[in-house]
C-alpha cells in the first residue's frame, strides 16, 4: 500500500537530522497559519500563484531561490563547523548525516538557488529589456516554475520523510548505484533532477522564443542590451546541455530501479559513460549560471558609471565565444579518470582559451568605468567586489586546468575554493547586485542602501575569510568533504573559515534585514518616476511596478541604450497620442497543479508507491490535456482602461512626497 | 541569423499570427533538445555495444526481416502523415482524417512489433538487465517507442479535434506540428536502424 514507505522514514537517526525536520515542518505549518490568520489564500491563489504575468513568475522565482538560500546555507554552516571541530573526534555530525549534508548543499545552490534566481532575473527583466509586453509561452512559463518549485519541494521533504543521496551533488557510480546506495537517497537527488531539469529545459526554449521573436521594431540583435544576449546564450546552452544531464539522471534511475547496467560495477556497466554525460550538461551549466551575472555585471557598470558600455560589440562577441567554449571543454572535470595523455592534453590547452574572452569581458568594464561618473551605490559594490575577486578564481581556473597540476589539486579543498570562487563572486553576487538594481523595477521602492552596504562588505569578507584557507588547505593537500581528520595543521585554517562562514550569515541575515527595513520605509523609498538609477535600457521605461502590459504602445527602437537615447532626445515619457486595446494572456491554474501533481508522482516514484504514481501521472496527464486545445485564453484590456492606468502614471510624480533620487 | 530572426517583431503580423509562428519555432527548438537525447542514447549505446557481459550481442539477437518490416511501416506511416498534411492544408476534413487513421494503425503496428521484439528478447534471457549493451539497447529503441506512443496518443486527440471542431488555423497548426515530431521520430528510427541494427546483423 505504502511501498517503501515506513514509519522508520521519520529521521531518528540523529538528534540534528529530527531537529531539521522538525525546524521544516513547524516553519511550513507557520506559513500556512500566517496566511490563513491575514485570510490572504484567495489573494494568493488568484494574484500569484495561478498568475502568468512573468514580472509575478520571476518574482516568484527569486523568492524561491532566497528561500532555498537560506536552506543550502544552513548546510554550508554545518559542514564548516564539523571540519573546524573534526580534529581527531566526530565532531557532532555521525558521517552519514555529514555526507547528506555535502550532498544537498550543493544540488540546493545549483538547482534551486542559482538556476530560479537567474531564470527569475530573466522573467522580470528580459521581456521589458526587448521592449515586449509578454514571453513567448506565459502558459509554459508557470509549468517552469512549478516543476522547480516541485524539483525543491522533493529535497526539503527528504530532511523529514527518509533521507537525502549521500553520493554528492553529482552522483558519481558505482556509489550511487543500488548496490552501494540502496536507500531513497539517491532517487531523491534523480528525482529532484529530473523534475527541475525540465523546468529549466522548457525556461530555456521560452526565453530563446522571446528573444528571438519578441523584439521592439528596430531592436537589431546588436542593438539588445548585454544582459538579453547573455539571456539570449544562456537559453541556448540550457537547450543544448539540459538533454545531457536528463539523460545522465534518466540512466542511472534505470540502473537502481529496473537494474539496468549503464553505470554498475560489472556486468558491462561503464561509469566513465555517466561521468562524460554528466560534464556534457555539467561544464555549460558553469556558464548558464556565470552569463546572466555578466550581463547584469554589464547593465550595472554601465549604468553608475553614466557611460555607454564600452566596446559592446567585443562584450557580445566574447559572450558568444564563452557559449561556444563552454560546450567543448567538459573534460577538464576529470583529468584524473584516465582518458588518457592526448585527450587530456586536448582539454588542456582549450580550457584556459576561456579565460581570453573573459579577460575582454574585465577590461571593458574596467574602461566604462574609466573616467566615468561612479555612483558607489549597492549594486555596483557588488560589481566591484566581483571584478576583484573573480579574477583570482579565473587564474586559480588557469592552474587548475594544467593537466598535471590537476593530479596533484584534484578532489582537495583548492578545487573547492576554486568553484567556489567562481559561484559566489562570480555567479551569486551577480544575481545579489541585479536583485538589488532591478528590486525598485518589480516594486516600486529602491532598497535601502545603509543595510545593502553591510550586507556587501559582511559576504565580500565572510567570502576571502572562507575561501581563502580552503585555497591553502587544498596546497596542503587536504581532501574535500571530509568528515573528520588527524592533520593538527589543517585546524586553524578550518575555524578561520568558519569565521568567514559566520560573516555569510552576517551578510544573508543583513539582506533580510534590509528587506524588512525597506518595506518599512517604502514611501520614503519610493521610486516614483520609475527610473531611480538614471537607467540606460528599455526595462526602465515602463513603469515601476509596470502594468499587467508593461509597455501601452511597444516602443521603436533605434539603437543600443534605447531608454538612454529618449532620454537624450526628450521623448522620453511622452503620452501617446492615441490608445489601443491590449490583449494578455488569462490566469491558469493549471501550472500549479500540474507542478504539484508532479511532486506526487516523483515522491510516489521514489517511496515505490505505485498506485499513487499513477494517481500523479494521469493529474499530469488531465493538467497537460486542459491546455491542449486551448487557443484564444486571453482577455482584452480595453483601450480606455488603458489610457487610466496610464494617466495615474504620469500625475503620480507630482502626488509623491519628496521623491527621492 | 537569417533575415526572419532580425526583422521579428514587426507589427503588421496579428497576434494569432504571431503566436502560431512562435509555437512553430519553439516547437522546432524543442525537436533540437530531443534530437540530442537521442543523439546522446546512440552514443552511450556505441560505448556499449561490446559491453556484453558474455550475454548475446546484436548477431544473434537482431533479425533482419523482423527489423526491415517494423522500418518499413514506419515509412509509410511518415508517407500517410505526408498525405495527411496535403489534406490538411487542402481543407479536407474528411481525407485528413482518413490518412490520420492509417498513420495510426501504422504507428501502432510498429509499435506491437517493436513490443513482441522486446518481450521475445527478455523471454530468452536478454533482458535489459543482462549486461550493459543491452541495458543501451533497450533504453535507446525503447525512448524511441515511447516517443512513438505519444505521438499515437497526440493523434488521436488530434484527430479527436479535427472530428468535432473542423481544420480552423489553430488545429492545422497543431497538426503541422505533430507532422514535424512524427517525421522526427522517423528520421530518428533510421539512426537506430543504421547505428544498432545493420552493424549487429552485417
Amino acid at each position: 500500500m505504502l511501498g517503501k514507505l515506513t514509519i522508520d522514514a521519520l529521521p531518528y537517526y540523529s538528534d540534528i537530522a529530527v531537529g531539521g525536520a522538525v525546524i521544516i515542518v513547524l516553519g511550513a505549518l507557520g506559513v500556512v497559519a500566517l496566511i490563513t490568520w491575514l485570510g490572504q489564500w484567495r489573494y494568493l491563489w488568484t494574484e500569484w500563484l495561478t498568475s502568468l504575468d512573468h514580472k509575478k513568475i520571476g518574482i516568484m522565482y527569486v523568492a524561491l531561490a532566497l528561500i532555498m538560500l537560506v536552506r543550502g546555507f544552513i548546510d554550508a554552516m554545518m559542514m564548516r563547523t564539523q571540519q573546524a571541530v573534526a580534529l581527531d573526534s566526530d565532531g557532532y555530525l555521525p558521517p552519514d548525516h555529514f555526507d547528506q549534508v555535502f550532498t544537498s548543499h550543493a544540488t540546493i545552490m545549483v538547482f534551486f538557488v542559482a538556476m530560479p534566481f537567474l531564470v527569475g532575473l530573466f522573467n522580470v527583466v528580459v521581456p521589458q529589456q526587448i521592449g515586449a509586453r509578454d514571453v513567448a509561452f506565459p502558459f509554459m512559463n508557470s509549468v517552469s516554475l512549478w516543476l522547480t518549485a516541485s524539483g525543491a519541494a522533493l529535497v526539503m521533504i527528504s530532511l523529514v520523510i527518509g533521507r537525502f543521496s549521500t553520493a554528492g551533488w553529482s552522483a558519481y557510480p558505482p556509489y550511487s548505484e543500488a548496490q552501494f546506495s540502496p536507500g531513497v537517497g539517491v532517487d531523491y537527488w534523480v528525482w529532484a533532477i529530473l523534475v527541475g531539469g525540465v523546468g529549466s529545459m522548457l525556461t530555456g526554449i521560452n526565453v530563446l522564443v522571446t528573444i528571438v521573436k519578441r523584439r521592439a521594431p528596430g531592436m537589431r540583435l546588436m542593438m539588445m542590451p548585454l544582459f538579453t544576449w547573455t539571456a539570449l546564450c544562456t537559453s541556448i546552452l540550457i537547450v543544448f546541455a539540459f538533454p545531457a544531464l536528463t539523460v545522465a539522471a534518466a540512466l542511472l534511475g534505470l540502473d537502481r530501479y529496473l537494474g539496468m547496467h549503464f553505470f554498475t560495477d560489472g556486468d558491462g556497466g561503464n561509469v566513465m559513460t555517466y561521468i562524460n554525460l554528466f560534464w556534457i550538461w555539467g561544464h555549460p551549466e558553469v556558464y548558464i549560471l556565470l552569463l546572466p551575472a555578466f550581463g547584469i555585471y554589464s547593465e550595472i557598470v554601465a549604468t553608475f558609471s553614466g557611460k555607454r558600455l564600452f566596446g559592446y560589440e567585443s562584450l557580445v562577441y566574447a559572450t558568444a565565444v564563452i557559449t561556444v567554449l563552454s560546450l567543448s571543454v567538459s573534460l577538464h572535470h576529470f583529468f584524473t579518470m584516465g582518458a588518457g595523455s592526448d585527450v587530456n592534453a586536448f582539454f588542456g590547452r582549450v580550457a584556459p582559451l576561456v579565460a581570453a574572452p573573459t579577460g575582454v569581458m574585465i577590461f571593458d568594464w574596467l574602461f566604462t568605468m574609466y573616467r566615468g561618473r561612479v555612483r558607489f551605490s549597492v549594486p555596483m559594490l557588488f560589481t566591484l567586489g566581483f571584478i576583484v575577486t573573480f579574477v583570482i578564481g579565473g587564474m586559480t581556473g588557469v592552474l587548475l586546468a594544467v593537466a598535471p597540476v590537476d593530479y596533484l589539486m584534484h578532489d582537495t579543498t583548492f578545487l573547492v575554493a576554486h568553484f567556489h570562487n567562481m559561484m559566489v563572486p562570480g555567479a551569486l553576487f551577480g544575481y545579489l547586485a541585479g536583485y538589488q538594481y532591478w528590486f525598485p523595477k518589480a516594486f516600486g521602492f529602491r532598497l535601502e542602501e545603509k543595510w545593502g552596504r553591510r550586507a556587501f562588505w559582511a559576504w565580500i569578507v565572510g567570502f576571502y575569510l572562507a575561501f581563502i584557507p580552503l585555497y591553502i588547505l587544498g596546497f596542503m593537500g587536504m581532501p574535500g568533504r571530509l568528515e573528520r581528520y588527524y592533520v593538527a595543521g589543517w585546524q586553524p585554517y578550518l575555524i578561520v573559515a568558519e569565521f568567514g562562514a559566520l560573516f555569510i550569515l552576517c551578510g544573508i541575515i543583513f539582506l533580510g534585514v534590509q528587506l524588512a527595513v525597506s518595506i518599512r520605509d517604502r514611501v520614503a523609498l519610493a521610486v516614483s518616476t520609475g527610473d531611480p538609477w538614471d537607467g540606460r535600457t528599455l526595462e526602465w521605461a515602463t513603469a515601476s511596478p509596470p502594468a499587467a502590459y508593461n509597455f501601452a504602445v511597444v516602443p521603436h527602437v533605434h539603437g543600443i541604450d534605447a531608454w538612454w537615447v529618449m532620454k537624450q532626445a526628450g521623448t522620453a515619457g511622452h503620452r501617446p497620442a492615441r490608445f489601443h486595446d491590449i490583449i494578455m494572456p488569462d490566469d491558469s491554474s493549471a501550472g500549479v497543479v500540474l507542478g504539484a501533481m508532479s511532486f506526487v508522482f516523483a515522491f510516489a516514484m521514489i517511496w515505490q508507491i505505485w498506485w499513487l504514481a499513477a494517481v500523479g501521472g494521469l493529474g499530469l496527464f488531465a493538467a497537460v490535456l486542459s491546455q491542449t486545445f486551448r487557443d484564444h485564453a486571453g482577455h482584452r484590456i480595453p483601450a480606455s482602461e488603458v489610457e487610466a492606468i496610464e494617466s495615474r502614471r504620469t500625475m503620480a510624480p507630482a502626488l509623491a512626497p519628496g521623491a527621492p533620487m | 541569423m537569417t533575415d526572419a530572426v532580425v526583422t521579428a517583431g514587426a507589427g503588421e503580423e496579428t497576434e494569432a499570427e504571431r503566436a502560431l509562428d512562435e509555437r512553430a519555432y519553439g516547437f522546432w527548438i524543442y525537436l533540437m533538445s530531443d534530437a540530442i537525447i537521442f543523439a546522446l542514447l546512440l552514443a552511450t549505446f556505441v560505448v556499449m555495444s561490446h559491453s556484453t557481459a558474455d550475454g548475446p550481442g546484436g548477431q544473434t539477437l537482431f533479425r533482419l526481416p523482423h527489423t526491415f518490416a517494423k522500418t518499413m511501416l514506419l515509412l509509410a506511416s511518415s508517407t500517410t502523415f505526408g498525405f495527411a498534411s496535403v489534406a490538411i492544408a487542402a481543407g479536407q476534413r474528411r481525407r485528413s482524417l482518413a490518412w490520420l487513421s492509417v498513420t495510426f494503425l501504422l504507428g501502432l503496428g510498429f509499435l506491437a512489433m517493436g513490443i513482441s521484439e522486446f518481450y521475445g528478447m527478455a523471454v530468452a534471457g536478454a533482458g535489459p538487465w543482462r549486461s550493459g549493451f543491452l541495458s543501451a539497447f533497450f533504453t535507446l529503441v525503447g525512448t524511441h517507442g515511447i516517443h512513438v506512443s505519444v505521438g499515437l496518443v497526440w493523434i488521436v486527440l488530434l484527430g479527436c479535434e479535427v472530428a468535432l471542431r473542423g481544420l480552423n488555423p489553430f488545429v492545422a497548426s497543431r497538426l503541422c506540428r505533430l507532422g514535424l515530431f512524427w517525421h522526427f521520430l522517423d528520421i530518428v528510427w533510421i539512426g537506430i536502424f543504421s547505428v544498432v541494427y545493420l552493424p549487429g546483423i552485417l
